[in-house]
């Protein structure tokens, strides 16, 4: 093993993860709830980094996207709708749970002791499967990014199953707060976009730049890190962007909630459709090679992505696009739609002020 | 299982497509009935949708019969590399008994829902059903440790949302959801870092992969502590003892629909999900079953025997059941503990049991709740009189739980004892005796209530549920006495499941 | 002592799945019951990750192996240990974990928002969310 690359970046690992238990035990101990929601956040910022470090670019955007992003929006969101007061604090309720975690903690460290060291190439996580995917991904797939080839074709079985959880969760969350604002409420006299002109100028020109990104993030998904993920999230924050500037009345004038909910119902049917479409052509589910039919694939030009002299598996790249584009859609209105039932919730309108 | 041998009810294309469209079709249903402009027709994209899983649930069944086990790779990859879906006579036997029970639910919630849940929301309550439905079928089928968190996950969550949905009538059950949500995703969270012990010992998450490598590893604390992680994990799912508190506030506030659902099909899973680890993927006559025998059977006994006092002593209806459900789980944990073909098979047939008999009761429940509160045992006296057909269902059902002879609840019992008996394991059959008892303690109180006893002075009539809510019930119950008589079938698919797990030399 | 070093990222993990279970037990608070299980969740999802690092190896998005990142990165390192453990002239980390970490974070901000729409939902309905004052409302309406 060589010392010198291990030891820079070990360096660097181990200052993140202390910084991250300081953060944890933070967490642990204070008594303000905003305070709690505010440290998650930088936990999550703080284990982005140190997931680039371990060399999970993916896993990394995903996590600041997704953790200190949307996590921290719906909590502050049920904070504000809950009003709670600090949080008590009993000693004795405490004893019980510090016993269980100092066992199960124990527990751990003996069971850790059977797996391999940090680091190590040959273990057999990293010997086994792991390797045959980096060996195995030009020839089946083509692309670059093989964190995206695992995701959406070998694995993507499991990531229909997570594209179905997210639908899940916006269903249960649809069930639970409603569809956007209560209609019984009043409109607010004034939007808050009428009084602050830097808002309004500058959520314009956001907005249709955050979607641009949104999109370039999705495309660039096969070459870099990305995906239908880490786009999909980045395009809900344009509507909750909007709504939090015009109010929320305008965004769902724009986009109403039913709209969004069926939106978050094609994302599934279309990621399933490949699936399906995949089958009827003789293939199995998600099948991508069985995507096109012979005389289909026949007629995709060579050089559409450059090289006319290279072969592409032009299957598993459009069926890696739809399904990402599947996923963007439910991810996407998903977000939009537990925006929509917290923020409806509210008394008063979101945007106005306090 | 020589009775699905012959029986053909696909053609060949679509059987050899059948194990992904079990999965597929309610996921693609469940979106459809997002998408349905009315209840109406919400309800009947769930019928239409639960209709079809069965049916190819049934086709599966038969290829299960004549092959022996049947795979299915996900993606044209093989496994390692990809998701490979395996079913063999124990997963088959779940996915027609879930598929059986979708189906039935599906019907009962056109009339059931109307009273219990607004109806604005009655589109996205049965997507949220279907959801739940493709996530326990996609669990019976998965041969892949972490495909099979995720269909955990898929129907966990909508589980916790439709659980909650049931504030309209009670308002416990938010907190009953919340605490389910918090129990399940800790449970869910300890699976995962099981398979992550598993998967850092051996570098792989296909489950036969897995099963070559850890015999080849011998003993390994990651490993060991992997499995410990998986079974207690899977053991909160499960409702086993200690890790049952989510069970009772949980089936007590739920829609009848969800309880009749969560009881008959939630808890099954997640035992299938234990008994695939301990029997196939570890070593025959190793760790695992040790875990099984020190730890879970007396967690087990503890249950059958703790939780029919605590039922007894419980005032509302449906926290009985809840209870009693808990000490079943128990009955069943210690007929799969025995580790033998024998117990196996009658833990099997148990659980199957057991589905169908809480499936009957929360119907009943439910079909008496439409017209009377029928929370207490107090508000069900005399409702027997009052809408005789849903109380004689909910009887047929508590016989069954009772054991009664010519129910399929006797037959289960009868083939534990003899099990625990064959096994050599008397406190078994000692601990399955007290706990029989004390089921006969409270069910005899629940049935002197609804025959024997005057209404109370000033209480509401009830009267009949309707004909869509009366048809499903009725046959739900009417399978317990059926399979009481003539118990071939689930006695074939359980004895099937038993052989398939511990004959198979590894 | 070797042992901590070797095992240091897996040591340190159990201590941020214990600190939120600790969290998620040893409060009453709904809210922030559910902070510490976001915490115990993303603390299992960091095991993961720790397993499949491998040393030297950069993020497995293929390297051209005549491009100058492959050489540079080529250049840290010892020819036999890229020739044995590397794919092409150049060393990755394990992609597997990385998807499955990918799952595990969605699923728990989709946990976390259903939580958090319940939690909602009970202040609503018991005006707390306080667990012990839930407890005591409920203690005194029994028959609700």
């Amino acid at each position: 093993m060589n010392a010198i690359a291990l030891e820079a970046s070990f360096a660097l690992n181990v200052a993140l993860l202390l910084m991250l238990v300081a953060i944890a035990a933070a967490i642990a101990w204070t008594r303000s709830l905003v305070a709690a929601i505010l440290l998650m956040g930088v936990y999550s910022l703080a284990s982005a980094v140190w997931l680039v470090v371990m060399d999970a670019a993916d896993v990394a955007f995903t996590e600041a996207v997704v953790g200190a992003g949307v996590s921290t929006v719906v909590l502050l969101g049920a904070t504000l709708l809950v009003r709670p007061g600090p949080v008590r604090v009993d000693w004795r309720r405490a004893i019980a749970p510090a016993v269980l975690v100092v066992g199960v903690g124990a527990l751990l460290v003996l069971a850790v002791s059977g797996l391999a060291s940090f680091g190590d190439p040959s273990s057999p996580a990293n010997a086994h499967v792991g390797r045959s995917y980096l060996v195995e991904t030009p020839n089946d797939i083509g692309i670059p990014n093989v964190v995206t080839a695992v995701l959406a074709s070998y694995r993507g079985f499991d990531t229909l199953g997570e594209t179905v959880v997210i639908f899940a969760a916006g269903i249960g969350v649809a069930l639970m707060l409603g569809f956007g604002p209560r209609s019984s409420l009043p409109q607010p006299p004034v939007q808050p976009g009428e009084h602050h002109v830097v808002l309004r100028v500058t959520a314009r020109l956001l907005i249709p730049l955050i979607i641009l990104f949104a999109f370039y993030v999705l495309f660039h998904g096969d070459l870099g890190a990305g995906g239908g993920f880490q786009a999909g999230v980045i395009l809900a924050v344009a509507p909750i962007l909007h709504a939090l500037v015009f109010g929320l009345h305008a965004t769902t004038a724009a986009i109403p909630a039913g709209f969004v909910r069926g939106v978050a119902a094609l994302g599934v049917l279309v990621f399933a459709g490949v699936g399906v479409v995949c089958m009827a052509n003789g293939g199995g589910f998600l099948d991508y090679d069985r995507l096109f039919m012979p005389r289909v694939e026949a007629m995709i030009p060579p050089g559409l992505l450059g090289d006319p002299t290279h072969s592409h598996n032009w299957g598993q790249h459009f069926g890696i696009l739809l399904v990402e584009v599947g996923v963007l859609l439910t991810v996407s209105s998903t977000m939009v739609t537990i925006f929509y039932g917290f923020a409806g919730r509210a008394t008063h309108d979101v945007g106005s002020a306090r | 299982m020589t009775l699905f041998e012959a029986i053909y009810v696909t053609p060949p294309a679509l059987t050899a497509q059948a194990p992904i469209l079990v999965v597929a079709g309610p996921l693609i249903g469940a979106s459809a009935a997002a998408l349905s402009p009315g209840a109406r027709t919400a309800w009947m994209v769930s019928v239409l949708t639960a209709a079809f899983a069965l049916w190819m649930s049934v086709a599966v069944v038969t290829e299960v019969a004549r092959e022996g086990v049947v795979d299915y790779a996900l993606g044209g990859f093989a496994p390692p590399l990809g998701i490979a879906l395996r079913i063999d006579a124990l997963g088959a036997t779940l996915a027609l008994l879930i598929a059986s029970v979708g189906l039935l639910g599906a019907l009962y919630s056109g009339h059931a829902l109307s009273s219990e849940v607004y109806p604005g929301k009655h589109g996205l309550f049965q997507a949220g059903y279907l959801l739940c439905l493709a996530g326990f079928l996609g669990l019976v089928f998965t041969g892949d440790a972490f495909n099979a968190f995720v269909f955990l996950e898929v129907s966990s969550i909508g589980t916790y949302a439709l659980v909650a949905v049931g504030e309209a009538r009670d308002r416990r059950a938010l907190p009953a959801a919340f605490n389910y949500l918090i129990f399940g995703t800790v449970g869910a969270t300890f699976y995962v870092l099981g398979v992550g012990f598993l998967y850092g010992a051996t570098g792989t998450l296909n489950l036969v992969d897995m099963s070559v490598r850890l015999a080849a590893l011998g003993d390994n604390f990651a490993v060991q502590a992997g499995l410990a992680f998986i079974v207690a994990g899977l053991g909160v799912k499960a409702a086993i003892f200690p890790l049952h508190g989510w069970l009772p506030g949980a089936y007590a506030g739920a829609p009848s629909l969800v309880s009749v659902f969560l009881a008959a099909t939630a808890t099954k899973s997640a035992i299938y999900l234990i008994v695939r680890f301990v029997f196939d993927v570890f070593p025959t006559g190793g760790f695992g079953q040790t875990f099984l025998a020190l730890i879970v059977a007396p967690l087990a006994a503890a249950a059958a025997i703790v939780c029919s006092v605590q039922a007894i002593f419980e005032k509302e209806v449906r926290r009985i059941l809840a209870f009693s459900s808990v000490a079943q789980v128990g009955f069943i944990m210690l007929g799969i503990s025995l580790a033998t073909t024998g117990g196996l098979s009658a833990g099997v047939f148990y659980l199957v049991a057991h589905a169908l008999m809480k499936g009957a009761l929360f119907m009943g429940v439910g079909a008496l709740a439409i017209s009377v509160k029928a929370r207490t045992v107090e508000e069900f006296y005399g409702l027997g009189r009052e809408a005789p057909w849903s109380a004689a269902a909910f009887a047929v059902g508590a016989a069954s739980l009772a054991g009664v002879p010519l129910t399929m609840g006797f037959l289960a019992k009868w083939s534990l004892i003899a099990g625990a008996l064959e096994a050599g394991a008397l406190w078994v059959v000692a601990t399955l005796a007290v706990g029989s008892l004390l089921t006969l303690v409270y069910v005899g109180r629940l049935l002197e209530a609804m025959f024997f006893r005057a209404p109370l002075p000033g209480a509401t009539r009830a009267h009949e549920a309707p004909f869509g809510v009366l048809v499903p019930l009725l046959v739900m119950a009417g399978l317990s006495v059926w399979f009481g008589v003539d118990s071939s079938l689930p006695e074939s698919l359980s004895r099937a499941s038993a052989t398939g797990l511990i004959g198979s030399a590894r | 002592m070797n042992f901590v070093v070797t095992h240091f990222n897996y040591l340190a993990v159990i201590v941020l799945m214990m600190t939120g279970l600790y969290v998620l037990f040893a409060t009453g608070n709904l809210i922030k019951r559910m902070i510490g299980l976001a915490l115990f969740q993303t603390s299992t999802a960091l095991l993961y990750i720790s397993l499949g690092k491998v040393a030297g190896g950069t993020a497995a998005i293929k390297i051209y192996p005549d491009s100058p990142e492959a050489q540079a990165l080529a250049a840290q390192l010892d020819p036999a240990y890229v020739a044995q453990f590397g794919v092409s002239g150049v060393v990755y980390s394990n992609p597997l974990p990385h998807v499955l970490i990918l799952t595990a974070i969605v699923v728990g901000v989709a946990t976390l928002a259903v939580g958090l729409s319940i939690a909602v939902r009970i202040r609503e309905a018991y005006g707390t969310i306080e667990a012990d004052e839930i407890e005591a409302v409920r203690a005194r309406e029994p028959g609700e």
